[in-house]
């Protein structure tokens, strides 16, 4: 960038007029972009706004998953994308291109070169694996050497070179998932549209098709955009999130981020499977005073990544003095990056509660007061 | 002599049978797949379309087969030059067979999936072979078990064909077993008949499930 663009982009930001792509070079490389996207349906009871000025621009090669409660919008953002669902107001663009006014034949290559899988896996119930897996390559009039080159390979990146004739009710749910995958990726597309694609599996399962995801993000390079109710599947392999509720985007940010400190009440309770709560038996015996002089104090410290402070044990004891017995805890790395949560209470300290407060501030991100335990 | 009256008539009714339920597979797959992809949400959604096709369909089923027969006359002279004989009842057996075999074909065809006409879309296929590709092979177990019921219904149409003078099974218990009180002649078209629908509908249901992989 020369100096005199430097300084047109200062001066431009001074009087905030300035377009948002000068002022995050980043937007003009992202793979796909939302700009004030929003969806209306007629609903019986008039309009309803299904989304609702969405911004949002995910870079290439990444893995951006969008979380939210059912009904929060997730499945209609996620089809803007392939247009299976048409945007009310405001522009996608795939490539820095509006995707806005493609026509039928624009819009089919443009989904040729977008994979999706689906909670259900949608697979045609007459077709054997290799036919289905073949049906994107036939109906786009590939010739059948190379169909079949396809089909073999990525069946055989997906796990399932041993059931090519199976149909799908032979299959488990996992397996009909990786075949989803294999139909997903035939054309080599550069997205990967995920929606709820674990959602219908057991944990096991839904652990191995995430390896597979990002393995294949990975590998290939492809940009993965799921949606998903479950935080924990954002946990294992996303890059980005963004938290979706009625519509609108409420929290966004690198994964660690919105886990270590979740600002939305929605996030925290799409969190709450992840955490524990306070065992009943401790809850029972918290008191908001202390009721007798030797009382412990009870405090919940959480480390949410901002830095890189080691969650080293005996530095935590001598900070706090006295008799400090760890309750309830966990740690998890999560982009490398130490997030978790440990309820201590302290008994015999020789610093008074607030001394207390702030010196556990020296250890852990956010300190609580839960109460007093006799 | 019984022998080849009784053969004769099972030959009448096969080829009634036969030709109008060809006639109405060849014309009501088509027809019922303009009637499920017009309809609202459809991949060819046009409402005012579906609505008049719906309507055609609805008029020609309502009216009871034996009325449409005699109301056919004129046009049957039309077609075929006679109003009496085979050719002249495969006329209205097809008119009648149509609508009824588009009907539940569009059955079939109208539980196929929605998500797998959106995976369809997603990986980039036309509507024409959503239709091909998606809605036919995965309707087909159903659009089979279909036709196996349009047989029996055609079978029981054909034998009332028979008594204004179509020939066939139905045209020899008339006038044999009813006009003359021959119950043994009688008895034996009640076989024949009974014999001939659980035919069909067996290998209708073999076929549908041969087919059906869900």
């Amino acid at each position: 960038m020369t100096t005199a663009n430097a300084q047109r982009i200062q001066d431009e930001v001074a009087h905030a007029t300035v377009p948002p792509t000068a002022l995050h070079p980043d937007l003009n490389t992202a793979h796909v972009r939302f700009v004030g996207v929003g969806k209306t349906y007629n609903g019986q009871q008039g309009p309803v706004a299904a989304l609702e000025g969405i911004d949002l621009a995910i870079q290439r090669g990444e893995i951006f998953g969008i979380i939210g409660r059912s009904g929060a919008g997730k499945s209609s953002l996620i089809r803007t994308i392939n247009r299976l669902e048409q945007p009310s107001v405001g522009r996608v663009l795939i490539d820095q291109i509006d995707i806005g006014p493609f026509n039928q034949d624009r819009l089919v290559e443009l989904r040729r070169r977008i994979g999706m899988i689906f909670q259900h896996f949608n697979l045609m119930s007459a077709k054997t694996v290799w036919q289905n897996v073949e049906l994107p390559l036939k109906v786009a009039g590939v010739g059948k050497a190379l169909r079949q080159r396809k089909v073999t390979e990525l069946l055989e990146l997906v796990g399932l070179q041993d059931k090519h004739d199976a149909y799908p009710a032979q299959l488990s749910g996992g397996q009909k998932q990786r075949v989803g995958i294999a139909r997903a990726l035939v054309h080599d597309p550069e997205i990967l549209l995920c929606d709820e694609a674990t959602s219908a599996l057991d944990p096991e399962t839904t652990e191995s098709i995430l390896v597979l995801l990002k393995d294949i993000n990975q590998r290939l390079g492809l940009t993965v955009i799921l949606i998903t109710h479950e935080m924990s599947v954002i946990r294992d392999i996303c890059d980005r999130v963004v938290v979706l509720e009625r519509g609108r985007i409420i929290e966004q940010g690198p994964v660690w981020q919105v886990f270590g400190d979740p600002r939305h009440e929605v996030s925290k309770t799409l969190l709450a499977p992840l955490q524990h709560d306070l065992p009943q038996e401790l809850q029972a015996r918290l008191h908001k005073h202390p009721i007798s002089p030797n009382a412990a104090l009870a405090l919940r410290l959480r480390l949410t990544g901002n830095d890189d402070r080691a969650p080293e044990l005996s530095t935590l004891f001598s900070t706090l003095g006295g008799q400090v017995s760890l309750l309830q805890g966990g740690i998890e790395q999560i982009q490398g990056r130490t997030l978790g949560q440990l309820v201590v209470t302290v008994a015999n300290s020789p610093h008074d509660r607030d001394t207390l407060v702030n010196r556990a501030r020296q250890w852990a991100h956010q300190v609580e007061v839960l109460g007093y335990v006799v | 002599m019984w022998f080849e009256r009784l053969l004769q008539g099972v030959v009448d009714t096969f080829l009634m049978v036969g030709v109008s339920s060809l006639i109405a597979l060849v014309l009501g797959i088509p027809l019922a797949v303009i009637l499920v992809t017009s309809s609202k949400g459809g991949i060819f959604e046009a409402p005012a379309l579906n609505r008049a096709l719906g309507a055609f369909v609805n008029l020609f089923r309502s009216v009871p087969f034996l009325i449409l027969m005699v109301a056919l006359i004129p046009f049957t002279r039309l077609i075929v030059g006679t109003t009496y004989g085979v050719w002249a009842a495969v006329v209205p057996l097809t008119i009648a067979a149509t609508p009824f075999f588009a009907r539940v074909a569009e059955v079939s065809l109208r539980e196929v999936d929605h998500g797998l006409i959106e995976a369809a879309q997603a990986m980039g296929c036309r509507r024409w072979h959503i239709v091909w590709h998606v809605l036919l092979p995965e309707a087909l177990p159903g659009i089979v078990g279909g036709f196996t019921i349009t047989l029996v219904t055609m079978i029981n149409s054909s034998a009332m064909a028979g008594a204004i003078g179509a020939g066939g099974l139905g045209d020899i218990a008339y006038r044999y077993g009813y006009q003359r009180f021959d119950s043994q002649i009688m008895f034996t078209v009640i076989v024949l008949l009974v014999v001939l629908v659980a035919f069909i509908q067996l290998s209708g249901d073999r076929l549908a499930r041969v087919l059906n992989k869900r």
